[in-house]
């Protein structure tokens, strides 16, 4: 596939890719938007701009996108379908595609129970399985998931997540695969705390041979507290983090220090672990620290391929 | 079976406050097997409602009625002449036996008491628990015998989610995932090949989203011929 995304064009280079997140604001403020995307350009290859994150209603992933292009920096839009039916999926891809936008993660998304919408109604027409099946038809095909034909379709390079640390665990990989076979051209993971069980998960990938045919970001978290650590081993479903890194975070005489060291540490092994191909970073309300660790992790500067 | 959940009693006492006469109309089947609106459930209605009438002073007359299935018109109509006699019908029934008597008697004004929720099963003693949606297009021979449709709170096809956590789910940490009963069930058959697929969008025009259902069984309709019979005997 060949789209014009730069994201798509690093990982087809073979180099190391770095991905980064940006929050939408809960606000029309295009700002903190226009502010990030100064702060972190040239730190990374493409920013994920979540869609209504755990459920909660900010500016819009597409608008955000736009806004932070404006700034030359690579969006990936992320687009759920917790929020909208095939209609309207297929309605946004073809506008994204159509605003510039070349990078889309494909969701299922965030239940609304966890948001401040709690009494909206869900969608859940598709799951993102089905999502990215049917945007690769649309986008090679150009044709829709109802048949019809379309002329000029989109020109995306499609992406997805998945989670190692979520049950059953000897399913992860195959579904993997799934996405794989649905058209996904690049995968997140699910932050990754617990590095032996992230190595198992990616042999049983390589095993499959899925590193060959999807390109792999894995996902990494930096903590600021021993506190945001246990509260992610405790109450976020499917994330694991195990006991010593809560320690570690607990023992430290600079816990932000130390989170940003073991995240440094973390992408180190993860660039030496055969089949993964980027790390994506996701400094949740902590942007001002990517550039740091990207830096730290000797990923500077990033390439530019044309 | 359906499963419904009385009103809270505030609610309904406001909702029947401005009515005279009051029928609180029950249902024999699943409502009472589920201990929504059942014989038992309609007398300890009718006496609350006539305590607290009489307590806030108010002139209400209340009678409890239970008919063996509301949802349909031969039943509703034993108790005919008790509905024409009533300011308000307030229905025990489920949804449908509170618009079953609203459609045959659109003067009467219906209430209900009840909250209809569920197509569920009894798993122990006062749990019943959601295991369809009427989808209208069953799959359950392809998950299992789980149906994901009704028992996982994003209705995937190609689940679990990513915050299936020790075989729960992540909208309620009491409730089991059901990709992960699916995938256990399947393994124990050694059939977890049908998962392994990807599944295509569904076709949902034949639940609700396709509109209003009506399912017409033309072998089982009755014939002009045997519909004047009928009435003939009536």
């Amino acid at each position: 596939m060949k789209t014009g995304s730069n994201l798509e064009k690093v990982f087809e280079s073979g180099k190391f890719a770095v991905t980064a997140e940006i929050g939408p604001p809960q606000s029309a403020n295009p700002e903190p938007l226009t502010h990030h995307a100064k702060m972190l350009k040239g730190y990374a290859d493409a920013f994920n701009l979540t869609d209504n994150q755990t459920a909660v209603v900010r500016l819009s992933s597409i608008a955000s996108a736009v806004i932070i292009m404006r700034e030359g920096i690579e969006p990936v839009i992320q687009m759920t379908c917790r929020d909208r039916n095939r209609i309207a999926l297929q309605s946004d891809l073809l506008g994204a595609s159509a605003l510039g936008i070349r990078n889309v993660l494909c969701l299922t998304g965030d239940h609304q129970i966890f948001g401040n919408e709690k009494a909206s109604k869900s969608v859940f027409d598709f799951d993102s399985v089905s999502e990215i099946s049917v945007f690769d038809k649309l986008r090679r095909e150009g044709k829709q998931a109802g048949g019809q034909e379309i002329k000029d379709p989109p020109k995306v390079y499609l992406g997805c997540a998945e989670n190692p640390f979520a049950t059953p665990y000897e399913f992860r990989a195959t579904r993997l695969a799934k996405k794989v076979a649905a058209g996904a051209d690049f995968v997140q993971t699910q932050a990754i705390f617990d590095m032996d069980m992230f190595e198992k998960w990616m042999d049983e990938v390589r095993a499959r041979g899925l590193d060959k045919k999807v390109h792999i970001l894995a996902g990494v978290l930096p903590m600021k507290t021993a506190g945001a650590a246990r509260y992610m081993k405790n109450k976020v479903p499917g994330m694991i983090v195990p006991n010593q890194i809560i320690d570690r975070m607990k023992n430290a005489k600079d816990s932000k220090e130390e989170g940003i060291k073991l995240c440094v540490e973390q992408i180190e092994t993860l660039k030496a672990m055969k089949g993964v191909h980027g790390v994506h970073i996701m400094a949740v309300m902590w942007e001002e620290m990517v550039p740091r660790i990207v830096e730290e992790a000797g990923l500077l500067p990033r390439p530019s391929i044309e | 079976m359906i499963v419904a959940k009385r009103k809270p009693m505030a609610e309904i006492a406001e909702m029947v406050a401005p009515y005279k006469t009051v029928k609180v109309i029950g249902c024999r089947s699943c409502v009472a097997i589920c201990l929504a609106g059942g014989e038992k459930e309609v007398k300890m209605l009718v006496s609350a409602l006539r305590l607290k009438a009489k307590k806030e002073g108010r002139k209400q007359e209340f009678e409890g009625l239970v008919v063996e299935r509301q949802c349909e018109k031969e039943w509703v109509e034993e108790v005919e002449g008790k509905i024409l006699d009533s300011d308000l019908v307030l229905s025990m029934a489920c949804s449908l036996g509170a618009q079953t008597i609203g459609d045959m008697y659109p003067k009467k004004i219906v209430f209900p008491a009840l909250n209809t929720g569920i197509f569920g099963v009894p798993e122990e003693q006062g749990v019943w628990s959601e295991k369809c949606v009427g989808c209208g297009n069953c799959i359950i021979h392809t998950t299992g015998g789980i149906c994901p449709i009704a028992r996982c709170a994003k209705s995937m096809l190609n689940g679990p989610c990513g915050g299936s956590s020790n075989g729960k789910c992540e909208v309620n940490l009491e409730v089991d995932c059901a990709w992960y009963a699916i995938h256990e069930r399947l393994k124990l058959q050694n059939r977890l090949d049908l998962i392994e697929q990807v599944s295509p969008p569904k076709d949902w025009s034949t639940s609700h989203s396709g509109g209003r259902r009506v399912y017409v069984r033309d072998d089982a309709k009755l014939t002009q011929h045997q519909k004047k019979g009928k009435e003939a005997v009536r």
